[in-house]
C-alpha cells in the first residue's frame, strides 16, 4: 500500500497539476501533495511496519514473467523519506523563485517524484528499468525549458549519456532474464541466478556503466558539472540530492547481489576509478570560482567514495553508503538551497564577485558554515558518521588487495575537501563586501525555516546516528550476505 | 483469403468510383469505410470465418501469424487514411486512383503474409511494387517526384530480376517452388542452394532497404509526394519484413547458422548507416527516410534471431514502428517547411500537435512507457536469448542512442527554440484522431498485450 502511495500521489497530482495554470496555486498545491507524500513516506519507514503494508504485487505482464511489484526494505524506506522529504523543502525554499508556464515546471517537478519513488520501490528488473528512464524524461524538459543559456546541448549531452548507460543494462536485465529459472524479471528470481564467473564479468560492466554515468563516477562523469550549472537550481537539488543515489541505489539492489563474482573480479579497476574520481573532483573543487560548479565537483568527490565503499565489498562500509546516501541528499540540498539565495539575491555565483556575507547576512552564514563542514564531514555532522563508516570498511576489506592503498589514496580527499571548502567560506563570507554584497540582505523567513530543519537534521544525525542505522541495517545484512554465496 | 479478394475488389470499386463522381469527400468516405470492412473480414477471418473458399493448392497458407499481421497492416492504413486522406487530394485530381493503388497494395501484402509457394511471393512483391512506382510519381508535374519514381522502378525492376534469379536456382535444385519441399531434407546448403540463398537475400534487403541496398531509398522517399511516403516507409516496409521472414523461415530455417552472420552483417551496417547519415540530414522528411532505414536495422533482428520471440515481436515492431511514423508524417503535412527549423515553436502555436508529435518521436526512440520500447525490448530480447550474436545487440543499442540525437532534435525544436509563426490549418477531428493514436501508442507502452489479449478474447473465450 505505502510503495504504491508513493508512487500514485505525484503521479496524479503532477498530471493534474498541468490543468492547474494560475502560478499560486499551482505551488500551493504541489506543496501540498508533495508534503502527502512525505507524510506517507515517514508511516513507510516509522510507523507501518507490518509487511503487508510495505509491498504489492499486482500482474503486468504475465507473458514475459514480469509483475508489478512493489516492496520497501530499510534502503527503500531510507531513500524514499529522502525523497518525501526533500520535495516540501526544495519547494518552500524555491518559493520565492518564479518560473515561466510554472504549472508545467512543478508538474514535471512532481512527475520526476514518481519515477525516482518507482526506481526505489520496484522489485522487477523490468519495472525498475521502466521507473529509471521515467525519471529522466521530466529531467530532460525542465533542465532544457527553465535552465541557463546553454541548457539545450547541456541536457542533451546528459540525456545521451544517460541514456547510453540504461540502453546497456536493459542488455544486462535481458541477458539475466534469460537465465533465471523460472524466466521471470522479479527480484528475488534475479538473486537465485548463477552466472558463470566470466559472464558475470560482462554483465557487470554492462550494470557499472548505467549506475557509473547516473552516479557520476570518473571518468563518466563530464555531463554532471555542466547540467548542475546549467539547470534551473531546484531540479539541481533534486538531480544531485536524489537522482545520483539511483546510481547507488542500483548498484546495492541489481548490480552487487546479481553479480557478486563479477564485481568480486572487477571491485579493484572500479574502486580505482572512484579513487580517482575522490582526488579529481577535489582538485578541480579547488579550482572552481562558479559556486554551482563547486559544488558539483564536490559532489563527484563524495560519490566516489560511496563507490569505493561498496566496490571494496565489506559490509560495515555499505552500512556507511546507507547513512551516507541520505546525509549526502541533504546536505548538498542545503548547498544548492544557499547557492540559491546567493544567486536571487546578487545575480551572480562567482566567488570572486562576493564576500563579506558574514557580517550583512549573519544567518545565511551560519547555515553555509554548518552545511560547509558537513560537506567536509566534520565529526558531529551526518556526513561524519557516514564517511567513518566508509573508511573502516575499505580499511578492513577482506575482497580488495589493495584497500589500503584505496584508503591512504582516498583519505587524502578528505584533506583536500576542507581545502576548499574553507576557501570557499573564506572568499563568500569572510573579507572585504564587494560592490555586489555591500548592500545585503538576510534571509527571509521561509528559506531560514528549511535550512534550519536540515540544519537540525544534520547536527541530530551526526550525534545520533542509530535510528538510520537500524532501520537499514536488515537490508545491508541481505545484501551483503548475497554479494558472498554465490560462487559458483 | 478474404483479406486478398476483398482488397482486389475494393480497389475496383474505387476505381469505377472515379468515374462516377467528382466528389473528393465522397470517394474519401468510400476508401475508409471500404477499408474498415476489410479490417472487419480479415479479424473474421482470424475468427475462423472464411468467406471464400478457393483451393489454392497450397500456394497460400493462412496462418495466425500472416492474418494478425493483415489486421495490423490495414489498421494502420484506416488510420493513415484518416489522418493523411485530404492531403491526398492535394498531389493530384486522381484522387480514386491513388486509393485503389493502395488497396491493390494491401492486395499485395496480403499474399506476401500467406505465401508458401515461391511464385506467390513474387507475385505479391510485384503487386506491391508497381502500384508504389506509379503513387511515387504521382506528383507529375514535378522533377524531384518524377526522378524519384523512375529510380525506384529502375532499382525496383532489377532486384526483382535477381529474386527471380535466386527462385530460379531454388527450383532447379529441389524442382518446386513450395517453401515446405525447398526446406525438407536442406541440412547442408549446396553451393546452388547457397547461390539462390544469397540472390533472394540480396533481393529481399533491397525490398526492407537493408544496407548495403538501401541507396534507393533516401531519395524515393524524398521525391514521392510526402503522403505517400508516409505509407511507403511504415506499412509496406514492414510487409516486406514479413515477407522475408516469412521466406528465411519458411525455406531455410534449418540451415539458419550458415547465414546467420550474414544477415547480422547487413543488420549491424543497416543500423549504422542508417543512424550515423540520419544525424546529419536537414531536413525532417529527409530524416524520417533514414530514420526507417535505421529502424529496418532492428527489425532485422527478427530475422537474425529467427525464434518465437523474434517474430511476435516483429508483429509488434510493426504496430508500434507504423503508428509512430504515420502520426509524424500526419504532422509533417501540415507544414510547408520541412526542415528542422520548421519545427520551431511549434509547442506554442500547436501545443497539441507538439506533444502528440513528442510522444511518437519518443516511441521511435524506443522510450519506456511508449510502445517502441516494447518493439525494441521484444527485438533485443529475441537476439540475446538466441546467444549467438552479442556483438550486434550491443551495436543496436549503441544505435538506438545515436538515434535519440536525431529524433530529439525535432522536440528541442518545438519545445525550446523560437520561431516565426508559420500557418498551420488543422482540424479539431484531426487533433483529436492524434490524441487518441497518442494514447494508443501508450497503452501500448504500459500494456504491450492489451490489444492482443483483447482480440484473443474476442474470439477464443
Amino acid at each position: 500500500m505505502v510503495p504504491v502511495l508513493l508512487i500514485v500521489i505525484p503521479l496524479v497530482s503532477g498530471l493534474l497539476g498541468f490543468l492547474i495554470k494560475q502560478e499560486k496555486s499551482a505551488k500551493v498545491w504541489s506543496l501540498l501533495t508533495s508534503i502527502i507524500t512525505m507524510v506517507v513516506s515517514i508511516l513507510g519507514i516509522a510507523v507501518l511496519h507490518n509487511p503487508e503494508y510495505l509491498q504489492t504485487d499486482v500482474a503486468w505482464l504475465p507473458d514475459l514473467g514480469s509483475r508489478f511489484s512493489l516492496s520497501m526494505d530499510g534502503m527503500s524506506k531510507m531513500l524514499c523519506l529522502l525523497t518525501g522529504i526533500a520535495y516540501p523543502g526544495i519547494f518552500i525554499a524555491t518559493w520565492n523563485s518564479t518560473y515561466k508556464n510554472a504549472h508545467q515546471f512543478y508538474a514535471l517537478m512532481l512527475l520526476m517524484q514518481t519515477g525516482l519513488m518507482g526506481v526505489f520501490v520496484a522489485s522487477d528488473a523490468l519495472l525498475f528499468y521502466f521507473f529509471w528512464e521515467l525519471a529522466l524524461i521530466p529531467a530532460y524538459f525542465l533542465c532544457s525549458i527553465w535552465g541557463g543559456e546553454r541548457r539545450v546541448a547541456v541536457t542533451f549531452k546528459f540525456f545521451i549519456y544517460t541514456f547510453v548507460g540504461s540502453l546497456l543494462m536493459l542488455i544486462a536485465i535481458i541477458w539475466v532474464y534469460f537465465h533465471t529459472p523460472d524466466h521471470s524479471f522479479a527480484m528475488s528470481s534475479f538473486y537465485k541466478v548463477n552466472l558463470a564467473g566470466n559472464t558475470q564479468g560482462w554483465l557487470f560492466w554492462l550494470f557499472f556503466l548505467a549506475f557509473a554515468i547516473k552516479m557520476p563516477l570518473f571518468p563518466f562523469h563530464t555531463w554532471q558539472p555542466d547540467t548542475y550549472e546549467q539547470s534551473p537550481t531546484a531540479v539541481t537539488m533534486v538531480l544531485s540530492g536524489i537522482m545520483v543515489k539511483m546510481g547507488v541505489f542500483g548498484i546495492l539492489r541489481w548490480l552487487a547481489p546479481v553479480v557478486p563474482v563479477g564485481l568480486w573480479g572487477y571491485g579493484d579497476p572500479a574502486a580505482t576509478m572512484c579513487v580517482i574520481g575522490m582526488i579529481y573532483g577535489s582538485i578541480v573543487a579547488m579550482q572552481q570560482d562558479d559556486l554551482k560548479r563547486f559544488v558539483a565537483y564536490s559532489s563527484i568527490a563524495h560519490m566516489g567514495l560511496m563507490g569505493l565503499a561498496i566496490f571494496v565489498t565489506s559490509s560495515i562500509g555499505i552500512q556507511g553508503v546507507m547513512v551516507q546516501m541520505f546525509a549526502h541528499g541533504i546536505n548538498i540540498i542545503g548547498l544548492w538551497i544557499v547557492v540559491e539565495l546567493i544567486e536571487r539575491q546578487f545575480h551572480t555565483r562567482k566567488m570572486s564577485e562576493l564576500g563579506g556575507l558574514a557580517q550583512k547576512a549573519p544567518s545565511l552564514a551560519i547555515m553555509l558554515v554548518v552545511l560547509s563542514l558537513a560537506n567536509v564531514s566534520l565529526p558531529l555532522t551526518n556526513a561524519f558518521i557516514g564517511e567513518f563508516m566508509m573508511f573502516n570498511g575499505v580499511f578492513g576489506s577482506k575482497a580488495s588487495n589493495y584497500h589500503y592503498i584505496f584508503m591512504v589514496v582516498g583519505g587524502i580527499s578528505i584533506i583536500l575537501s576542507a581545502v576548499y571548502t574553507l576557501n570557499m567560506l573564506q572568499k563568500v563570507l569572510f573579507g572585504n563586501t564587494s560592490s555586489l554584497t555591500a548592500n545585503a540582505r538576510d534571509i527571509k523567513v521561509n528559506e531560514k525555516f528549511v535550512l534550519a530543519v536540515l540544519l537540525i537534521g544534520i547536527v541530530v544525525m551526526g550525534v545520533y546516528p542509530k535510528p538510520m542505522i537500524e532501520a537499514t541495517r536488515h537490508a545491508v545484512d541481505a545484501i551483503y550476505s548475497k554479494m558472498f554465496v554465490k560462487l559458483p | 483469403m478474404n483479406a486478398i479478394v476483398i482488397s482486389a475488389v475494393l480497389g475496383v470499386i474505387m476505381m469505377f468510383c472515379g468515374v462516377f463522381t467528382n466528389s473528393k469527400p465522397a470517394v474519401r468516405t468510400v476508401a475508409i469505410i471500404g477499408l474498415l470492412a476489410l479490417v472487419i473480414v480479415n479479424v473474421l477471418d482470424m475468427g475462423g470465418y472464411h468467406f471464400f473458399n478457393v483451393n489454392v493448392k497450397g500456394m497460400l497458407s493462412f496462418d495466425i501469424f500472416g492474418l494478425l499481421f493483415n489486421t495490423i497492416a490495414f489498421g494502420s492504413t484506416w488510420v493513415y487514411f484518416l489522418l493523411s486522406g485530404r492531403d491526398m487530394e492535394r498531389v493530384g485530381v486522381n484522387l480514386a486512383e491513388y486509393f485503389a493503388l493502395i488497396f491493390f497494395v494491401l492486395c499485395g501484402i496480403a499474399i506476401v503474409s500467406s505465401f508458401s509457394s515461391l511464385l506467390m511471393l513474387f507475385l505479391g512483391i510485384e503487386i506491391i511494387s508497381i502500384p508504389l512506382y506509379i503513387l511515387t510519381g504521382s506528383d507529375k508535374r514535378n522533377l524531384k517526384s518524377n526522378e524519384a519514381a523512375l529510380k525506384y522502378f529502375l532499382m525496383g525492376s532489377f532486384s526483382t530480376g535477381i529474386m527471380l534469379m535466386g527462385i530460379t536456382l531454388l527450383y532447379g535444385v529441389k524442382g518446386s517452388f513450395n517453401i515446405d519441399v525447398i526446406r525438407m531434407g536442406t541440412t547442408s546448403l549446396t553451393p546452388m542452394l547457397a547461390a539462390g540463398l544469397l540472390l533472394l537475400l540480396f533481393a529481399m534487403s533491397f525490398k526492407v532497404s537493408a544496407a548495403p541496398f538501401h541507396f534507393w531509398t533516401p531519395d524515393a522517399y524524398d521525391g514521392s509526394p510526402t503522403v505517400f511516403t508516409s505509407f511507403m516507409a511504415t506499412i509496406v516496409k514492414v510487409a516486406g519484413f514479413i515477407a522475408f521472414i516469412r521466406l528465411f523461415e519458411g525455406c531455410f530455417g534449418d540451415v539458419q547458422k550458415q547465414w546467420q552472420l550474414l544477415v547480422a552483417i547487413i543488420a549491424a551496417a543497416t543500423l549504422f548507416i542508417g543512424n550515423i547519415t540520419a544525424v546529419f540530414q536537414q531536413s525532417v522528411k529527409r530524416m524520417l527516410s533514414y530514420s526507417s532505414i535505421a529502424q529496418a536495422g532492428f527489425m532485422l533482428f527478427a530475422l537474425v534471431a529467427l525464434n518465437d520471440m523474434a517474430k511476435e515481436g516483429m508483429i509488434f515492431y510493426a504496430a508500434a514502428y507504423s503508428l509512430a511514423t504515420i502520426g509524424i508524417f500526419a504532422v509533417l503535412l501540415k507544414m510547408k517547411d520541412y526542415t528542422f527549423e520548421g519545427f520551431n515553436g511549434l509547442a506554442k502555436r500547436q501545443p497539441v500537435l507538439a506533444a502528440t508529435n513528442t510522444i511518437f518521436l519518443l516511441s521511435l526512440a524506443g522510450i519506456p512507457a511508449t510502445a517502441g520500447f516494447w518493439a525494441k525490448f521484444y527485438m533485443l530480447s529475441a537476439a540475446i536469448s538466441n546467444g549467438n550474436v552479442m556483438w550486434l545487440v550491443i551495436v543496436g543499442v549503441l544505435c538506438a542512442a545515436i538515434s535519440v540525437y536525431y529524433y530529439f532534435r525535432v522536440i528541442q525544436a518545438m519545445y525550446f527554440k523560437e520561431g516565426d509563426t508559420q500557418e498551420i490549418e488543422t482540424t479539431t477531428g484531426f487533433k483529436g484522431l492524434l490524441i487518441a493514436i497518442a494514447v494508443i501508442v501508450v497503452i501500448l507502452g504500459i500494456f504491450p498485450h492489451w490489444l492482443l489479449d483483447q482480440l484473443h478474447n474476442f474470439f477464443y473465450l
